[in-house]
């Protein structure tokens, strides 16, 4: 694998190596000496063109446990504004001999772009209202998990149900899970107003429903997507107070769950608007869980792309 | 000046014939005496000059973009003998003075006529007019307005530029982008492909909404209206419904639209951003059609040329725009000529003739007759060639035509008795 651009990228049996790397890496979070040395001597800049701080702590974390030397680059603001274009921000960085660039933009498309200018890897991190392939992943990694912990004891997506809940145009989360699940099998249904369904929804290989409360008792994992604050005022919906009880995971949808199903929520939270507070810190909540496995899953991707022989 | 003698070129539709140019001007191929220079035109057809609506020159403002030296160069290596100078120049073209600089321009280092487009609006702004009658009163004699790049949104003031350019036989161009529906950030057809791409959608009803909305004050006001750059059935079908109705209601289209699919954007290359977006099939399907049927009276380039750094920022932030001027009539030819949409009459209309009559330019879409200005294109229609956009003549390499094999037409230019290009053969 030379870069890991989009969650399309990869083919379930990828996607299953992956996994169970980060499951091997996990062990690490573990252990008292959290070292490995795998990528001694690998250079990784995290270039980050948006502010994300548990992105970037999580693949900062990722390389450092690896033995990777990480530099983290902010180069917030519009390239516009500062008069440098993106590709001698790249080339700036790639001059100096990295060996893999996780670049976050606000803008979609970028690392593809980067990809075609320099030698290193590229791995997307989220770009605009793209995609978000290393989120897929972890969140894979969590449902996973989850499964093989649930009664069945078996950890295939086959035949199980993600609703993906919220703004779903936006959203760089929902497009790599909608494409790394259906990759792996799972039926996703996504759920939102109209106003939040991007264009051209319907050749998506998905179930699409305005209507959160029919979907409730069909999944198995409840994904529920962070509210903007920009939409809010953008007359996506009319007030945040309507949007909850529409499409949040309030305490009334949390006990209408379907048993043992769980919540995802890929943070920052609002809690009380999109999620309430019961369901954030409910027994079935998935979302710490999240962030620990971005840890591992960034690790074995970093580890995919970097720990082979040159 | 020696005498010019074109020898043996097929005139559209009036058979071979022998072209004698004196003096700037055609005279009987028969007065030919001794001292002449002779083009061998044969096997190749004579069109009069083309005239493109819409080319950004960026002289003055962005000489590292474009000139108007090297842009009307390009013109000439396409066939082009005049061009309209979009307003969005720094500073805008929005005074008397502003329009009167850039046809000085034009006089001292074009290699066509440069004919300045005004602005409507003061700075582009959309909100006072600017300075009309006296564009349209000065050395420039400006007949064309248009705030293009920005849409005239505010229906008040469109209304009050429809009326007031009818004392001075002015055109409005209107660039139609709804911008509460298409924003500034705007990049990519609304559709699947922009949904898959997380790229702010452009939908086709903020052009036709604004479209609609246009012909109808253009009714009211009894006004010359021109709509830029059409690029959806929707803008189509209200033009054609406008037209029938009598409004007076003019359209042009880029070559770009009748070829290139959003598809193009797949890749994220800012190469293919372009205002308005690349459309789907059906558009293009449609915008070909009315082009052939004469709802869309003119092809006009939009050549904007973009400095490299320009276009390479990520696509969201990178500029609009594509170059156009050299590969326009070979494009025209292949999708229109050569897919038997229409034929070189039909042609010479759409690119020489309507474009002309619509800016009111009385040297330019003439017959290739006695008397008239010699401007004049002569064209192999069979030779092809791949574009490579490092042999422009434009200061710019925004080239979407790129390696591409397209027809190679333009074997010779000549403006006003002046052979612009040549091709080297």
């Amino acid at each position: 694998m030379r870069h890991l651009l989009s969650a399309a990228d990869l083919d379930r049996d990828q996607i299953t190596e992956i996994l169970d790397l980060a499951e091997e890496m996990s062990l690490v979070q573990g252990r008292p000496v959290k070292k490995l040395p795998a990528l001694r001597g690998r250079t990784v800049v995290n270039l980050f063109f948006e502010d994300s701080t548990r992105t970037r702590s999580s693949f900062e974390i990722a390389g450092k446990w690896l033995s990777a030397d990480v530099i983290n680059i902010s180069a917030k603001g519009s390239s516009v504004s500062k008069g440098e274009s993106l590709r001698d921000t790249v080339l700036t960085v790639a001059a100096m001999g990295v060996d893999a660039l996780v670049i976050r933009h606000y803008a979609s498309g970028a690392p593809w772009q980067a990809s075609r200018w320099i030698d290193a890897h590229v791995l997307n991190a989220g770009d605009g209202t793209h995609e978000h392939p290393t989120q897929a992943l972890l969140d894979a990694f969590t449902i996973r998990r989850h499964l093989r912990r649930s009664v069945a004891d078996q950890s295939s997506f086959e035949g199980k149900t993600v609703a993906i809940v919220g703004d779903i145009t936006h959203s760089r989360v929902a497009r790599s899970n909608v494409l790394l699940l259906n990759t792996m099998g799972a039926e996703v249904i996504l759920v939102a107003p109209p106003t939040l369904l991007p264009s051209g929804i319907d050749s998506w290989p998905v179930l699409v429903c305005t209507d959160f409360d029919q979907v409730l008792a069909r999944a198995d994992i409840v994904m529920m997507l962070r509210v903007q604050r920009e939409r809010m005022s953008g007359g996506y919906f009319p007030t945040p107070r309507e949007y909850t009880i529409g499409y949040g995971l309030t305490r009334p949808r949390l006990a209408a769950m379907k048993p043992g199903a769980a919540i995802c929520h890929p943070g920052p939270m609002n809690r009380g608007l999109e999620i309430s507070a019961d369901a954030a810190d409910a027994a079935n909540s998935l979302i710490l869980d999240q962030v620990a496995a971005g840890v591992s899953v960034r690790m074995s991707v970093l580890y995919e792309l970097l720990g082979g022989a040159e | 000046m020696t005498d010019l003698l074109i020898r043996g070129a097929d005139l559209v539709g009036g058979g071979r014939s022998d072209l004698l140019i004196r003096d700037g001007r055609f005279v009987d191929p028969r007065d030919a005496d001794g001292d002449v220079d002779q083009l061998d035109a044969d096997g190749l057809v004579a069109l009069p000059g083309l005239v493109d609506l819409h080319t950004h020159l960026r002289e003055p403002g962005r000489e590292d973009a474009e000139t108007v030296d090297s842009g009307t160069m390009a013109a000439a290596r396409g066939g082009f003998t005049a061009v309209l100078a979009m307003a969005n120049t720094d500073p805008v073209t929005d005074t008397a003075e502003a329009a009167a600089y850039v046809a000085s321009l034009g006089a001292r280092d074009g290699h066509a006529d440069v004919v300045p487009v005004g602005a409507v609006s003061k700075g582009l702004a959309g909100v006072e007019l600017a300075e009309l009658g006296l564009m349209a009163r000065s050395s420039a004699g400006v007949r064309v307005f248009s705030d293009d790049g920005h849409c005239i949104a505010d229906a008040r003031l469109m209304r009050r530029a429809l009326e007031y350019v009818r004392a001075f036989d002015g055109v409005i161009a209107q660039h139609a982008q709804d911008p509460k529906l298409a924003g500034a950030g705007a990049c990519c057809h609304e559709g699947v492909i922009s949904g898959k791409l997380g790229l702010p959608g452009w939908p086709a009803a903020a052009e036709a909404a604004v479209v609609a909305r246009d012909v109808q004050i253009a009714e009211l006001t009894r006004s010359r209206l021109h709509i830029c750059h059409v690029s959806c059935a929707e803008t189509v079908d209200v033009i054609r419904w406008a037209k029938q109705r009598g409004i007076n209601v003019t359209a042009e289209v880029a070559p770009h639209h009748l070829m290139l699919t959003t598809s193009e954007v797949v890749g994220y290359d800012p190469t293919y951003k372009v205002n308005p977006p690349l459309r789907p099939d059906e558009h293009v399907e449609a915008v070909r059609e009315a082009l052939a049927d004469g709802t869309i009276d003119a092809v006009a380039t939009d050549h904007a040329p973009h400095a490299r750094h320009d276009k390479e920022h990520a696509f969201a932030d990178a500029a609009f725009g594509m170059l156009g001027l050299e590969t326009a009539l070979a494009v025209v030819l292949e999708t229109m000529i050569n897919s038997g949409r229409m034929g070189w009459p039909e042609l010479v209309k759409r690119m020489s003739i309507m474009p002309a009559h619509i800016a009111r330019l009385a040297g330019q879409g003439r017959a290739l007759g006695a008397g008239e200005p010699a401007n004049v294109v002569l064209v192999d229609p069979a030779a092809r060639a791949v574009v490579e956009r490092d042999a422009s003549a434009s200061l710019s390499r925004n080239n979407p035509w790129h390696g591409r094999e397209l027809p190679d037409p333009v074997v010779a230019t000549i403006w006003a008795g002046r052979i612009t290009y040549q091709k080297e053969r």
